[in-house]
């Protein structure tokens, strides 16, 4: 069987910058798959070729069976990968539910109302602030739009680009708690994280991006068992 | 001072001016919104749907009320292509490139029309034209108020776009957050063509509400420009009920500044107001505080 997301020997950068230097990744069905390394290693850089916002300068991306590695970004949601990014990008000055709406308004549009309850079911608190606009939620909140957001899309991938970023400890702990509650329900997730335990503790399998290309792929025990690989990627 | 006799139908003439003028300002909103640029080409494009309906009136006889199904869309589409083959092509992006390809398509529409139509003034006749109405005490011409029910109906369909419909939710979002819309798939480039295509389409529907009880020329665009920039930054840039009451009262001030100053100053009161409010309240009369 082949994989959910199969990527093969992936470039891409901006302008003349080359950041991703032939990357290697893959993520089978329901499997949460963690995406560690340090500041600047290019993890975000390879979310957003993959997705289809920049263009892959080589390599391949295939998908759930199709090839997108040069499609438009629409094409990329529609076959049901759908990217939480860093930093959140909710639309601040729509309200809540217009935010949740717009999940919807590329696939699963049919399916708005019953996916509206399913995310509230998940984020009751979205469900008290409807007509709030979305650029007055606390980090905290407007992260969980964020994921309520890429829910209403029905992801057979989900991306998630550090979404404990900048959240309490209480928030982070929910975080992964949630991360665990997708997974269980057979949602495939590509973890990108800087908390780096917590991450290695829910994660099926473990990447260790350096400087644009994979160093290291293997199980979170492999990666915690070796000193060498703790000390050179992780600074544990 | 005047007594009421006087004031009422120049308030209700004001009021139909006005409405068009939010029409052509809630346009420029639009696009001022999304593509965070003022466009230029903007009074230039209003001269072209005018000739349009001028053309299907004189040379084909259709009624400027019925072109309306003409002019719309045909003018939807050249917003959509200008924004998709030239503007968006041209600008790489950069929003002071924008700027000057709309000014420079602005000048090539306005010296098109000079080529092919000269710079005299046309009308149109029609069986309407002189046609009066009473409300109250008031005489008012018939097209004026088609007009005001036109322009104020199609600010409200526009309105509802906007606030409603998932195309409405885009053009937003869009606005504000474009790697955000990405990543649900909302094609960014589509929006902005279709915000621009809009905001002619409002003017291809003005063009056929004006033209009735108005003329057209070369330079008829450019006064409307400029009133309705002045009802964009007085409606708060980029509100669309504020670019609605702002043209209503627009209206208002021009009429009435050209009864109290006569006709020829009436314009003045519109640019006291548009400085004053720069000066004092940049946000807008009825914007929020930014
Ligand atoms: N829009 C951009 N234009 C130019 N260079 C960029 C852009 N975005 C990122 N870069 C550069 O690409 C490199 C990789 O950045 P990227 O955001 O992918 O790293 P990251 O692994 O996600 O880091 P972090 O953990 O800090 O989020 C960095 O050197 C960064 O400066
Ligand atoms: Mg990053």
């Amino acid at each position: 069987m082949s994989a959910l997301l199969e990527i093969r020997g992936l470039r891409g950068g901006y302008g003349q910058v080359e950041v991703l230097r032939g990357v290697d990744l893959t993520v089978q069905a329901g499997e949460t798959v963690a995406l560690l390394g340090s500041n600047g290693a290019g993890k975000s850089t390879l979310n957003n070729v993959v997705c289809g916002i920049y263009p892959a300068w080589a390599g391949t991306v295939h998908f759930d069976g199709k090839d997108l590695s040069r499609a438009h970004y629409r094409e990329v949601v529609k076959a049901g990968l759908i990217q939480v990014p860093e930093g959140r990008k909710v639309f601040p000055n729509l309200t809540v539910l217009e935010n949740l709406e717009l999940g919807s308004f590329t696939r699963a549009r049919e399916r708005r109302a019953a996916n509206l309850d399913k995310v509230f079911a998940i984020f009751p608190r979205l469900k008290e602030r409807l007509a709030q606009l979305a650029g007055t939620m606390s980090g905290g909140e407007q992260q969980m739009l964020a994921i309520g957001r890429g829910l209403m899309a029905e992801p057979r991938l989900l991306i998630l680009d550090e979404p404990s970023l900048g959240l309490s400890p209480l928030l982070v702990d929910e975080m992964f708690g949630l991360i665990r509650q997708l997974r269980e329900g057979g949602l495939a997730v590509l973890l990108v994280e800087q908390n780096v335990g917590q991450s290695l503790e829910i994660a099926d399998r473990a990447y260790v991006m350096e400087n644009g290309a994979i160093r290291f792929s293997g199980t979170p025990d492999e990666l915690l068992g070796s000193d060498e690989l703790r000390r050179a990627y992780l600074g544990l | 001072m005047f007594d009421s006799g006087i004031l009422f139908p120049s308030l209700i003439n004001g009021l139909t001016t006005g409405a068009v003028y939010a029409l052509i300002a809630l346009g420029l909103t639009l696009i001022y919104g999304v593509l965070h640029i003022i466009n230029f080409a903007h009074g230039a494009a209003l001269m072209v749907a005018l000739y349009a309906v001028y053309l299907l009136k004189e040379r084909f006889g259709i009624d400027p009320y019925l072109a309306l199904p003409l002019v719309v869309p045909g003018m939807f589409v050249l917003g959509y292509a200008l924004q998709r083959l030239i503007i968006n092509r041209a600008s790489h992006g950069k929003d002071e490139n924008i700027l000057l390809v709309t000014l420079g398509l602005s000048i090539v529409m306005e010296n098109a029309a000079l080529l092919f139509f000269k710079s005299d003034t046309r009308t149109i006749e029609t069986a309407y034209t002189l046609t009066t109405v009473a409300i109250g005490p008031a005489m008012i011409a018939l097209p004026k108020l088609v007009a005001f029910a036109g322009a104020l109906l199609v600010s409200g369909l526009l309105l509802w776009i906007v606030g409603k419909t998932d195309l409405g939710r885009a053009i937003r979002a869009v606005a504000k957050e474009k790697h955000g819309a990405k990543l649900m798939g909302i094609d960014v480039d589509h929006v902005y063509a279709m915000s621009f295509g809009i905001g002619l389409a409002c003017l291809g529907a003005a063009a056929c509400f004006l033209l009735p009880a108005y003329y057209v020329n070369p330079q008829v665009g450019g006064g409307f420009v400029l009133v309705a920039f002045t009802v964009v930054v007085l409606g708060g840039m980029g509100s669309f009920v504020g670019a609605l009451l702002g043209g209503l009262l627009i209206g208002v001030v021009e009429s009435l500044g050209g009864l109290y100053l006569g006709e020829s100053l009436g314009q003045i009161g519109i640019f006291a107001i548009f400085i004053a409010v720069l000066l004092f309240r940049p946000q807008g009369l009825f914007g929020a505080k930014a």
